[in-house]
């Protein structure tokens, strides 16, 4: 009686050890709702799936990223092992040697056709702004929507539509931020696209983007989170709203609301994965990222949201909607219809303008 | 005179109050303890952060000494000693890859620096030997500009005055002279004004809102009183986000009391009321929120006033206006100054309300605090924002405690 007791305890404790060996929780923090429900369809579920060892637990708190983000560092304590972070954030951290620096080839899996990572991601993606930490997972946009019952006869399709009060009456929703909206206000004025940072690099340049902002300024609504335009425009509060394409593409597709794209200058930005530094679990972490990055999986993610695959080997395969079944494709921002003119943000300028123009923008805001 | 155990009774005395102090001391402990982790060090913290300049001597220690000897006032660049200084300090920053901090950090005080560093840092690699003036001033030509210079050598100490600065839309300019900051790039004081009309002006609204509320529930028979106190009470504990939220439904310009002032024809249908996202929505929103804050203090203080007072005055012939100011008032003077600073402080550090109904002219200083920590990582700027705004509320404190005596003041 005695020995079978000390045997079961023995086996028990040998059980509880070899779980406790291999299990492996991964704590990744992305920005909860619909674009974590994506990941945990496309990358979690699939990879806990091929890997019973490994737990994947998702923390919300990418909104307040960078600042957990450099307490964790400065503190020493860092318990996140993998952070979803926009790339403007992700060049700010990456500077304050706040990540891990990523070797992109020895990472990353090759596309199908043996190109390497560091070919098959779209180009200067994976260095955005002249830094090494960032591995891309989606391109989206900030483009605009409009009301379709809102205008007779012609509906707005170019920036300078947006910028036009008298053929195109109402509100506006723009982000209270300076970085897009002094580009468009810029190209609405009839600065040729490519030449923006050129201008804006000169002080009568800026003062013409805000000369040009003067002009809607009393009709614009300005929001600060990523819900807010979709439900403005919904509610009919504004005619026009910038917001995340992926936004636009639930309001219109998913909830059939009566709001269309305007592509024209859409703004791409870039979302994508690091890595904190002194993260404790790099074995386990950089197995996961070469799962998670790889062809097939950053084609899925589009299956369940409308943001475009940052891989040029994935964007072929971009299938149909999950639930609805629709062609997901036309609803890419990299689509070449809707691509047809795009704002690629000139990172390396904005860092160093980035502080000058919030004061600027804020203090024009409040007079 | 002795114990019985033989100790002299004053000794033993003591020895008993050593010991029962000692045991208070020991009760009060872990709340001492809270006050230091949860309170005492962050604000330490905070305060030390607004001056604290080490980065730029741990990042470019060789730099920052080797400049010292250089005159800031002359028309001459620094010599060779100094470019070979910053040559093996940006090297080293970027191995150790810290040189980024250093270029934000500089980046504050003069646009440019960050991508100046940045360029500088990917072709060092290059400058193994001297002349290293010649090879960095090939970099870029920022580096012939006496004014870069002067910026690092201002900014070699351990502390700066430059968050201060900034944060009262001060700036010290090439000369090193403290001037305003360029008009358009002007502000913070307008925040820091607005946070406090706006905040006054909202403890006013509460107060004329709040005092017949708590009158009534002080002076009702309870079982109205009860009822109208659940009333006070639900919206107390409901969500702040769904508060908010709630009123941007309501007073958006399609939202329920502009529909309801078209239906009735007070307004046509192209002259909907902007009442949400600009001043008045962070009025009505705060005044929604704050309001217990001061009714609770005032019910309080009401409950405790004896009816027999007003029946007195009464009987001694005032007119039931003059009972009630002569008479009411003046004993409820106590709750109307816990309520008041109360909310006026609640109000000035609030930010998530003005932040989603304020739009463009109601927003507060916290709300640039919030996005100095969340958002561009200037944790100087916020602490030194932070660092006002706490003197800010302990000047008024002390204000209020020399006009009306704290100890005047009664929370419940």
């Amino acid at each position: 009686m005695k020995s079978a007791l000390k045997s079961v305890a023995i086996a028990a404790a040998a059980a509880l050890f070899a779980g406790s060996a291999h299990a492996v929780d991964l704590t990744i923090v992305s920005w909860g709702g619909a674009y974590t429900a994506s990941q945990q369809n496309a990358y979690h579920n699939p990879y806990m799936k091929a890997n019973p060892d490994v737990k994947i637990i998702n923390d919300d708190s990418a909104a307040e990223g960078l600042a957990k983000l450099r307490a964790q560092v400065e503190s020493g304590k860092v318990t996140w092992d993998i952070i979803d972070m926009v790339a403007a954030d992700a060049i700010v951290a990456c500077d304050e040697g706040l990540l891990e620096p990523v070797d992109a080839d020895a990472w990353l899996a090759a596309a199908p056709d043996g190109t390497p990572a560091s070919k098959d991601f779209i180009p200067g993606t994976l260095t955005i702004g002249g830094t090494n930490c960032f591995i891309p997972q989606i391109v989206y946009s900030t483009t605009f929507g409009y009301r379709t019952d809102a205008f007779k006869g012609k509906q707005p399709s170019t920036i300078a539509d947006v910028f036009d009060l008298k053929t195109f009456p109402g509100k506006r929703a723009l982000e209270k931020k300076p970085i897009a909206n002094l580009e468009w206000a810029l190209i609405a004025d009839g600065v040729p696209g490519k030449d923006v940072y050129k201008v804006l690099a000169t002080p009568e340049g800026v003062k013409r983007a805000f000369a040009k902002l003067d002009t809607i300024k009393d009709h614009v609504v300005w929001w600060t989170k990523g819900a807010q335009p979709p439900q403005l425009l919904a509610d009919g509060e504004v005619v026009i709203a910038s917001a995340y394409n992926g936004r636009l593409f639930s309001a219109i597709v998913e909830k059939k609301q009566p709001i269309a794209m305007l592509w024209d200058w859409q703004a791409f930005d870039l979302d994508g994965w690091v890595v904190p530094k002194g993260a404790k679990k790099m074995a386990a972490i950089k197995k996961y990222l070469r799962f998670a990055t790889d062809t097939q999986r950053l084609a899925d993610q589009a299956k369940f949201i409308s943001y475009g695959p940052a891989r040029n080997s994935s964007i072929a395969k971009v299938g149909n909607h999950a639930k609805l079944g629709i062609d997901m494709k036309p609803h890419m921002p990299t689509n070449p219809k809707n691509a047809k003119t795009i704002l690629i943000f000139d990172y390396v300028w904005w860092a160093d303008h980035r502080a000058e123009l919030d004061e600027r923008f804020n203090a024009w805001l409040a007079k | 005179m002795r114990t019985a155990d033989g100790v002299p009774l004053k000794i033993s005395l003591q020895r008993a109050l050593v010991r029962s102090r000692i045991r208070a001391l020991l009760l009060v402990v872990p709340l001492l303890a809270f006050i230091a982790i949860a309170f005492v060090l962050p604000i330490g913290d905070m305060l030390f952060r607004s001056v604290d300049n080490r980065i730029v001597e741990s990042i470019l220690p060789r730099t920052a000494v080797a400049i010292q000897d250089w005159n800031p006032n002359g028309t001459e660049l620094p010599d060779e000693a100094v470019f070979e200084a910053l040559t093996l300090d940006i090297k080293a920053g970027v191995k150790a890859r810290t040189l980024g901090r250093v270029a934000r950090r500089l980046n504050y005080e003069k646009p440019g620096m960050t991508s100046l560093f940045r360029k500088t840092g990917r072709r060092t690699k290059r400058v193994a030997g001297p002349p290293y003036k010649e090879r960095i001033l090939k970099i870029d030509n920022r580096w012939s500009d006496l004014n870069t210079w002067r910026l690092i050598r201002r900014e070699a100490g351990a502390l700066t005055s430059g968050y201060f600065l900034a944060s009262v839309d001060l700036k010290t300019n090439d000369r090193g002279e403290v001037v305003w900051q360029s008009e358009e790039r002007r502000i913070y004081l307008t925040l820091f004004y607005r946070t406090l009309w706006m905040s006054a002006l909202i403890t006013v609204l509460c107060l004329l809102l709040g005092y017949p509320v708590a009158y009534l529930l002080a002076t009702l028979p309870l079982r109205t009183s009860n009822l109208l106190m659940i009333l006070v009470l639900l919206p107390f504990w409901t969500s702040l986000l769904v508060r908010t939220t709630s009123w941007i439904a309501l007073l958006q310009t399609e939202g329920v009391l502009n529909d309801v002032l078209v239906f009735t024809g007070l307004i046509s249908d192209d002259g909907r009321l902007q009442l949400i996202h600009n001043q008045f929505g962070t009025f009505v929103a705060m005044v929604h929120i704050l309001l217990p804050f001061m009714i609770l203090p005032l019910y309080s203080v009401m409950k405790t006033i004896p009816p027999s007072l007003m029946r007195a005055a009464r009987s001694l012939g005032a007119t039931p206006f003059t009972a009630f100011v002569r008479v009411y008032m003046p004993n409820t003077v106590s709750g109307v100054g816990a309520g008041s600073i109360m909310v006026f402080i609640l109000s000035i550090g609030y930010y998530i309300t003005p932040a989603l109904v304020g739009g463009r002219t109601g927003t507060f200083i916290s709300n640039f605090i919030a996005v100095h920590v969340s958002e561009t990582l200037n944790w100087g700027l916020a602490a030194a924002l932070g660092s006002l705004l706490l003197a800010l509320v302990l000047a008024l404190y002390l204000l209020y405690d020399r006009l009306v005596g704290i100890d005047n003041m009664k929370l419940g």
